[in-house]
């Protein structure tokens, strides 16, 4: 049953809501980073409404108290996002192919780990509504809980915040771990995922890594080897 | 500050932007490489995982709190809990772990 535009974005709406909560706590403390490096809360909630990337922000404003060149602002965003240029990859795949060009611009505008995890967990074809109705509640979310973050600075308890925080880590592992349940081939490359990470996060040397590369290299291996020794069956990733 | 906030928040929204445009606008058919189709798939998978550990663990207040919202929440998650059940009940164990550790 196919279900129309105005359906898929009021799901959107509700699905997003849990992310918008968890933006919120993020961003707030993010606003405490912003003002650190000398911003205002309009330019730190101008940069989260137009950027919606929690790493890249975070080392942007490091990058910007530093008194850093403009170069190397652009360099440091490049390595701290280039992930999203995968989930972009995988999400041109997962869009119907006759999408067109302002729907792929606007759901461009917020690939977000959060954004592209729920997209990517719709059965079959993505209708952009639903991402839509994901960004129209998350990006708010986001900008004024930067805002708030640079007004108020410390005034959440500090119990709050690590609570809150641990919210979108809990949205990821609902995506991963119901697929992984029902395929051992992905059970198996989530538990070889995280042991990497761990290992890469850990271990001397690689630990040096920053989290953004590190979620690439693993990215590109993993998945490589993965879809190397397990390619998909034309049929399961044409369910429709 | 010696340079201009504007052009530094204009300067890291345009590459974000590209990077995440990019793929999106260019790559406009079905890609028909095996390899390539199976590589996107398993993507979210490898990244989401290794995104969430071992950082939930420094996310909270304790690494014991973190690691338990993690168990718990796959436990929900293995057991059908929709994503937002899976995400409140992780921020309640974290919530009330600390009430009592820290």
């Amino acid at each position: 049953m196919p279900l129309d535009n105005k359906t898929w974005f009021q799901k959107g709406v509700k699905d997003g809501i849990p992310i918008a909560l968890g933006y919120f706590a993020v961003s707030f403390t993010l606003g405490i980073t912003a003002k650190n490096a000398g911003l205002t809360a309009l330019q730190a909630m101008l940069a989260s409404f137009t950027l919606n990337a929690s790493a890249g922000e975070f080392a942007g404003f490091t990058l910007i108290a530093a008194g850093a060149s403009y170069l190397e602002v652009a360099i440091m965003e490049f390595v701290a996002n280039a992930r999203y240029l995968l989930m972009s990859c995988a999400l041109s795949q997962k869009i119907p192919s006759d999408t067109p060009l302002l729907h792929r611009l606007i759901i461009g505008y917020d690939v977000t780990d959060e954004i592209f995890g729920i997209s990517i967990a719709v059965p079959g074809k993505l209708n952009p509504f639903y991402t839509f109705g994901a960004i129209a509640i998350a990006v708010p979310g986001w900008s004024i809980g930067t805002y708030l973050g640079v007004v108020m600075g410390n005034i959440l308890p500090a119990n709050i915040v690590s609570a809150l925080s641990v919210g979108l880590y809990g949205m990821f592992i609902a995506i991963i771990i119901p697929p992984a349940r029902k395929s051992k081939i992905i059970a198996g490359i989530v538990a070889v995922s995280m042991a990497a990470s761990f290992a890469f996060a850990k271990l001397p040397l690689v630990s040096n890594i920053s989290s953004g590369v590190r979620t690439i290299l693993l990215t590109v291996v993993i998945s490589a080897l993965a879809a190397y020794f397990f390619p998909v069956k034309e049929e399961s990733s044409d369910e429709t | 500050m010696k340079h201009n906030p504007y052009i530094y928040i204009l300067v890291m929204a345009v590459v974000t932007y590209l990077i995440r445009v990019l793929p999106l606008t260019l790559i406009r058919k079905e890609i028909k490489s095996p390899f390539i189709r199976s590589f996107l798939y398993y993507v979210p998978y490898v990244t989401l995982a290794v995104m969430t550990f071992p950082a939930i663990l420094d996310a909270t207040g304790s690494p014991i709190s973190g690691l338990a919202a993690l168990i718990v929440a796959m436990l929900i998650a293995w057991f059908g809990g929709s994503l937002f059940q899976v995400a409140v009940i992780a921020c309640a164990v974290v919530f009330v772990l600390e009430l009592f550790i820290c």
